[in-house]
């Protein structure tokens, strides 16, 4: 029988949705900050579908359905601006994509 | 005994996204992102969501991270960690992050959650039959709206994808 509380699973899902946060921060590459966000989308899954459990309804289930299509468009999506990026600077850091900046 | 399933899991899950992060060789972030997310299978199973595991496999695991390592092979970059030598970057990140850890952890000081889970009705998280009544009845427009999202989400990305002039 499980035992872990609703306490558990939404620390855990704050600390995953925090490990992405601090990397869409500290990183360079558009790769990496998008397999971030990936991160930050898959915590607050996490907390939807222990939500779900513990009300005894299947909303939040049926929410994360809704994420997971959301998120495979924005990651077909994302990756196709990488990629038409990558062809007009030749680079996909960060902080050499500036040119709004000024 | 406290669930030894749950602490295996998030202990991948979150050792997962941590590698996914900081590593600087992008593949390897890449694959371990895939780690991260089959522990959140795991414990999508415990929460007896069995169907979200298997799409989370399916569509996170089977589609995205392999999109992404496509692309992270057809572009051939190198990963690099910067950000962390400014010091504006770095106080801005770490306030940030404090901020949010104290708002979750005020919430779960207060708001009384239940300490011992409640036993799943059977059937409510697990089967198709569930889904697919809301999915039909209450969230119907939804559907329809995400479809016509993920129209134009391929319209967008032939558009992108074509040759500029």
């Amino acid at each position: 029988m499980i035992q872990s509380s609703l306490f558990a699973y939404i620390g855990l899902s704050a600390v995953l949705f925090a490990i992405g946060f601090i990397g869409v921060l500290i990183r360079r590459n558009a790769i990496v900050i998008f397999m971030s966000l990936e991160l930050m989308l898959i915590a607050s899954t996490l907390a939807l579908v222990a939500f779900s459990k513990y009300n005894q309804t299947m909303d939040g289930n049926v929410f994360v359905f809704f994420i997971l299509t959301v998120a495979a468009a924005e990651v077909a999506v994302g990756l196709a601006i990488v990629v038409a990026l990558f062809r007009q600077k030749q680079t996909i850091q960060v902080s050499e994509l500036d040119s709004l900046k000024h | 005994m406290v669930n030894l399933m749950f602490i295996i899991f998030a202990g991948v899950t979150v050792l997962g996204a941590l590698g996914a992060i900081l590593n600087r060789n992008t593949v390897n972030a890449a694959m371990s992102l895939l780690v991260c997310l089959a522990g959140v299978a795991g414990l999508f199973i415990q929460l007896d969501a069995f169907l979200l595991a298997f799409l989370l496999i399916l569509v996170y695991a089977g589609a995205v991270v392999a999109l992404f390592l496509f692309i992270i092979m057809l572009l051939d970059v190198k990963g690099s960690l910067g950000g962390l030598n400014r010091s504006m970057g770095t106080v801005a990140t770490l306030v940030a992050v404090a901020l949010m850890i104290a708002g979750v952890a005020a919430f779960l000081r207060h708001a009384n959650l239940p300490s011992v889970e409640t036993p799943m009705s059977v059937g409510v998280g697990s089967s198709l039959k569930a889904y697919a009544e809301l999915l039909f009845t209450t969230y119907l427009l939804p559907v329809e709206v995400v479809g016509f999202l993920l129209l134009s989400a391929m319209l967008g990305v032939i558009a992108l994808s074509r040759k500029l002039s």
